[in-house]
């Protein structure tokens, strides 16, 4: 048998409801792997002694017969998400010490399922980032490498620590969130599958928040069936958020056909970027026949207003996030400046706040300040939120002429080197979300499937943007992609 | 729109971050450059447009005004770097 953190969330589940693996076996095989992967820094608080209670809980479980599809499954969760006496902090130094008092809605899903907790992951802080070099424990690193050059390279971001994790087998599947991107552009550079769910399926209560109405969490795995099945157990309606919605989940894991024949896809032209690598293009290309060739019908639409999702992004984003973080004031928890003598409230704040956050999370943060500061309000921030709803408008005429599901590259580029990005202007880190950030603007769920190797032996992927609240369906349709594409490398182990 | 040194003092004491004087001509810049990508914004036709407030089509919930989870002090000071007595604590604030 391989070796047991190597198996799928699908493949454990069904040896654990034979009695062939006990949960107990699969969770020491997932912390020795964690234990072995320090050099990817991807777990960054480890949590072996819960992970095994919760294990021998389901254990008992699954020999009572009263086994949920996760019972008993260790997942790796990312640093953003709260979860009751173990640090959570958002990879950020303002946090440093915080312990929540309570669980955040989604984990609570996974632990009343049965899901066993591996540790805390890591990521950009304040899941600011593409790369998961803002993080305050350091950077996570891809276990993928170009070719036997040792560069080591980004797993992405903001997510990046459970990409890396997912990617190097350290655990089953992990959870992330996503803001611009922050699932489905790691999950494109690990080879690896993450879905968005459409705004409202999972709640945001106990996520730590960074733009309220773009945040989602959603599940980061090794294939499209782990995805459908940990992001049923992920979905619920929460009265804790009134932005989560009353609407049934349907059976993800059930709606699984592969067959896609007479569905319509979308190819959008203005996806189509200068400059974007001629391989980024083929593989889009080779993705297109793949789904033509699985029966779907495929047509080119327009989604005119993509070039300013970006831009309208850097306004909304960074004005939810300065609104956000204000909570992060030395007084209520995490980290409080040391105060010189004759100092006041106002000190502490701003002496706290410039020692607690790096420095992408402060331009942030004054970048949203400055465009909800009076006289700049309806210039930025209002003219931002008027493109969202055409952004949105763009998808709703897509979708009603028929279009299922939308086709585009997942990332301009496959993992690039850490520290490559260092010098150049923020904006070009930015970009890295060009293909994703549309989706959380119009609130749609969209699903990263990796499809092929470039030249250099890194993975590259494809973003499927599905109808709201038909996760079901675009899943399927992520499915047929993902058994045309018959993807199964993984990186060679160095760590 | 071009940010000076002025305004970026001012934006990083709206923010309440301490930026030290020699930071804040780069601060300017990085703000520059970021604004100068939003301005793209300014191209697009919005004549008529509503601005989004929600991107799923939903009436919030509504419920009763009432006490749901209280009386757990102990646990909302747990976190708190300085408490005491049962309150935060925090440097003066009135003279």
């Amino acid at each position: 048998m391989t070796e047991l953190n190597k198996l799928t969330i699908a493949e454990a589940r069904d040896l654990l409801r034979s009695g062939d693996v006990t949960s107990k076996a699969l969770t020491e095989a997932c912390l020795s792997a964690v234990e072995g992967a320090g050099a990817l820094n991807a777990f960054v608080h480890k949590t072996p002694e819960i992970a095994l209670q919760q294990a021998e809980a389901a254990d008992a479980r699954l020999k009572a017969g009263d086994a949920p599809a996760l019972c008993g499954i260790p997942l790796g969760i990312k640093d953003l998400y709260c979860t009751k006496g173990v640090p959570s902090q958002a990879a950020s130094s303002i946090l440093e010490g915080f312990k929540p008092e309570y669980e955040s809605t989604v984990t609570q899903n996974l632990f009343d399922d049965g899901a066993v907790m591996l540790g805390k992951l890591n990521m950009d802080e304040f899941a600011m980032g593409s790369s998961n070099e803002t993080s305050a424990y350091g950077n996570a690193v891809n276990p993928w490498r170009r070719g036997n050059d040792d560069t080591a390279l980004t797993p992405g971001g903001s997510s990046g620590g459970s990409a890396a994790a997912v990617a190097a087998d350290l655990c089953l599947g992990a959870t992330g969130t996503d803001t611009g991107g922050s699932i489905r552009q790691p999950c494109a550079l690990t080879g690896t599958v993450g879905i968005k769910p459409t705004y409202g399926r999972c709640s945001r209560w106990g996520i730590i928040a960074f733009a309220s109405s773009l945040d989602q969490a959603g599940p980061m795995t090794k294939t499209v069936r782990d995805s459908a099945i940990m992001l049923q157990s992920m979905c619920s309606h929460d009265a804790k958020d009134s932005t989560s919605t009353d609407l049934p989940v349907p059976d993800f894991e059930a709606a699984l056909t592969g067959d896609i024949r007479g569905k319509t896809i979308g190819i959008p032209r203005e996806y189509r970027i200068d400059g974007i690598p001629d391989e980024i293009d083929a593989i889009w290309k080779r993705g297109t026949e793949m789904l033509k060739d699985a029966g779907a019908k495929v047509v080119d639409i327009s989604l005119p207003h993509t070039k300013y999702a970006l831009p309208a992004y850097y306004v909304i984003a960074p004005a939810e996030a300065s609104s956000n973080l204000a909570r992060y004031d030395g007084v209520r928890y995490g980290h409080r400046a040391k105060l010189a003598q004759g100092d006041g409230i106002t000190e502490m704040y701003e002496k706290t706040r410039a020692e607690g956050f790096g420095h992408e999370v402060q331009r942030r943060i004054m970048v949203g300040t400055y465009v909800l500061s009076a006289g700049f309000y309806d210039a930025y921030y209002n003219r931002a939120r008027k493109v969202r709803t055409l952004i949105k408008r763009d998808f709703e005429e897509a979708f009603a002429q028929g279009v299922d599901a939308i086709l585009t590259p997942a990332t301009p580029s496959a993992a690039f080197g850490l520290g490559e990005m260092k010098d150049a202007d923020p904006v070009q880190m930015y970009l890295n979300d060009v293909f994703t950030v549309t989706v959380n603007l119009a609130g749609l769920p969209g699903v990263s499937v990796p499809a092929g190797l470039d030249k250099q032996g890194l993975p590259l992927g494809l973003q499927l943007i599905g109808r709201p609240w038909e996760e079901a369906d675009l899943l399927n349709t992520a499915l047929a992609l993902e058994t045309a594409a018959g993807f199964v490398d993984k990186p060679a182990k160095w760590w | 729109m071009s940010i000076d040194t002025d305004t970026a003092a001012r934006v990083a004491k709206l923010a309440r971050i301490k930026v030290e004087p020699d930071q804040l001509p780069a601060l300017a810049e990085e703000f520059n450059n970021i604004l100068g990508f939003i301005e793209q914004l300014n191209e697009v036709d919005v004549e008529g447009v509503e601005p989004m407030t929600s991107v799923t089509p939903q009436r919030l919930k509504r419920r009763e005004d009432v006490v749901t989870e209280g009386d757990q002090q102990d646990k909302i000071l747990a976190n708190a770097p300085d408490a005491r007595e049962g309150f935060f604590a925090v440097p003066k604030v009135v003279e």
